[in-house]
């Protein structure tokens, strides 16, 4: 068994700060997963084929992302945990994604804009740790931001189409900044990197000429174990196989 | 200059450009539409596991293959497309019934262990079936063949490990996965078509070298590939006639059941209607978005 961080940690403040880092990873890594999870129900779905491949590949890219996150959070648990253990028998409180990414997919437009708003976010969110101190997480940041900047500009690029494409698209997308924007505020806080994402959604969203929707911070963020039902719904179908077949191995 | 006639007597390659009978035109683009419909329509019973994959590396693997799935539709319906019909049109053609796609995937996925058995025998059919057509008379569609015969073979092993992880696992896995293969094999042997004695365009396309091998001559060489592997993964083949023939150098198998395939493809099949609505579904909410990129390309908005 390899050896955990707490067990190595020369004291007990190591410990105190092994936990804080898993929980910070877990973050990242359920933010990933869950939106991977909400994509892929596009498969077989999309507007069109070219679109069908593009968020097959996004929700690929964010699978991988969280694969290695889940390992890493798990490599710091005591005992360890795989990242199966820690995707498909980890209670849903312990859930750490944002409650942005496990709201139901809705219309195109929905999606589009939440994948926007999750993109620029973790794109920041890589590109700062990209320098960690933690070698092992900056590695897998330096992989993961050139993923999500072009999941960003995909979404970019359909923001401009929808907010001026024609009056329907429109509409449905200021529907959707609506819905989703207090979702997306209830993550940001006002450090360099939440100031930086937010300034690059105001220039896309002034560039598709659609108006910046007045912040409003909704709950529960996510960040602390606090969901909605959608993700308990999310996690009885993504466990359907695995519950019917406990201890099995795939 | 070449003569069309010349360039099939010295199994060269027609290209887009060069002339060719108008019944060897019509006959491949409703092939080829044919095949990229099976591509895309293909994606809907596995792509319904996505979600429910039992483990992330699973997951992975089953997201990638029906992302690959798209992708042969793509390349498949831009070789079409080299033969002056329109995306558009071919899929309006699918979506009304007028053409069809592979009996194969008018059959529901009932189980997780149907992702494994359908990598393992249907992309295992379709690479018999589709290795011959890498050296099709026609350019563009003998090249898409290459790589996507290249993709269906990582599938069909993914999908023979994926099943062996079932059949070597608990009982209840193990039943599972012997299921799988009692509903799959025999609508996998239709596949291979109808029998040569009753196969009406075979002999023409034979000689426009589209086709290389008939009918029967693929699902025998499908059987012999597939019984030994069956036997690696300790599941018995649904067939009592099945039985190793010496002097053949094959394995005789029972008859299969042709009234089947002809209701299937008739559109009589269990998921016929299920498969084409939601590709309709899908097809009327995207409208929407494809007029808003529509016109945001006409107004010159940077794409």
């Amino acid at each position: 068994m390899p050896s955990t961080r707490c067990e190595d940690g020369p004291d007990a403040g190591t410990a105190g700060a092994a936990a804080s880092d898993r929980i910070y990873l877990l973050g990242l890594a359920d933010d990933a997963l869950i939106a991977s999870h909400r994509l892929s129900e596009w498969v077989a779905r999309a507007p069109d084929l070219e679109e069908d491949i593009a968020l097959a590949n996004i929700a690929l890219d964010l699978l991988g992302q969280a694969r290695m996150l889940l390992g890493y959070a798990g490599e710091l648990t005591d005992p360890v945990l795989t990242e199966d253990d820690l995707a498909y028998l980890r209670p849903a409180d312990e859930f750490r994604n944002a409650v942005l990414v496990e709201r139901p997919n809705g219309d195109f437009a929905v999606t589009i804009v939440r994948l926007l708003l999750l993109a620029a976010y973790q794109y920041e969110l890589y590109a700062g740790l990209r320098t960690a101190a933690d070698a092992r997480l900056a590695a897998i940041a330096a992989k993961s931001v050139k993923e999500v900047a072009y999941h960003r500009d995909h979404a970019r690029l359909w923001t401009l189409r929808l907010g001026s494409g024609t009056a329907e698209s429109r509409r449905r997308m200021e529907t959707a900044l609506a819905a989703e924007w207090p979702w997306f505020c209830a993550l940001l806080g006002d450090d360099r990197a939440d100031r930086s994402c937010r300034h690059w959604v105001a220039e896309v969203l002034g560039t598709a000429t659609l108006e910046l929707p007045e912040d409003r911070v909704a709950t529960p963020s996510g960040r602390d174990g606090v969901h909605t039902p959608d993700l308990d719904a999310i996690l009885a179908e993504m466990r359907e196989v695995t519950a019917a077949h406990p201890g099995a191995t795939w | 200059m070449t003569t069309f006639e010349q360039v099939i007597e010295d199994l060269g390659r027609v290209e887009p450009r060069d002339a060719m009978p108008d019944d060897y035109r019509a006959t491949l683009i409703r092939q080829i539409a044919q095949h990229a419909h099976s591509e895309i329509i293909g994606m809907q019973p596995e792509g319904a596991w996505i979600t429910r994959a039992p483990s992330l590396r699973r997951k992975a693997i089953l997201l990638a293959k029906v992302q690959d799935e798209a992708g042969h539709g793509l390349y498949l319906y831009a070789a079409a497309e080299t033969l002056g019909v329109d995306r558009a049109d071919l899929l309006d053609a699918l979506h009304t019934g007028r053409q069809k796609y592979s009996s194969i995937f008018n059959y529901p996925s009932l189980t997780w262990a149907d992702v494994g058995t359908i990598g393992w025998l249907v992309d295992g059919a379709a690479i018999v079936n589709q290795v011959p057509l890498c050296r099709c008379s026609y350019g563009p569609y003998a090249r898409a063949m290459v790589r996507i015969c290249k993709e269906e073979s990582f599938h069909q092993r993914q999908g023979f490990e994926s099943l062996h992880a079932l059949s070597h696992g608990t009982p209840e896995q193990h039943a599972m996965a012997q299921d799988a293969l009692d509903r799959w094999w025999w609508p996998a042997l239709m596949m291979f078509g109808p029998p040569d004695s009753a196969s009406p365009n075979s002999e023409r396309s034979t000689a426009w070298g589209i086709k290389r091998f008939s009918n029967d001559t693929l699902r025998q060489r499908f059987v012999d590939m597939t019984v030994p592997q069956a036997a690696v993964l300790g599941l018995r083949i649904p067939d009592d006639d099945l039985a190793w023939n010496e002097e053949r150098g094959s394995w005789d198998f029972g008859e299969v059941d042709f009234a089947e395939l002809a209701e299937v493809v008739a559109g009589r099949g269990p998921c016929n209607a299920e498969r084409i609505a939601h590709k309709v579904r899908a097809d009327a909410e995207g409208a929407w978005v494809r007029e808003a990129a529509d016109a945001y390309a006409a107004s010159g908005g940077a794409r």
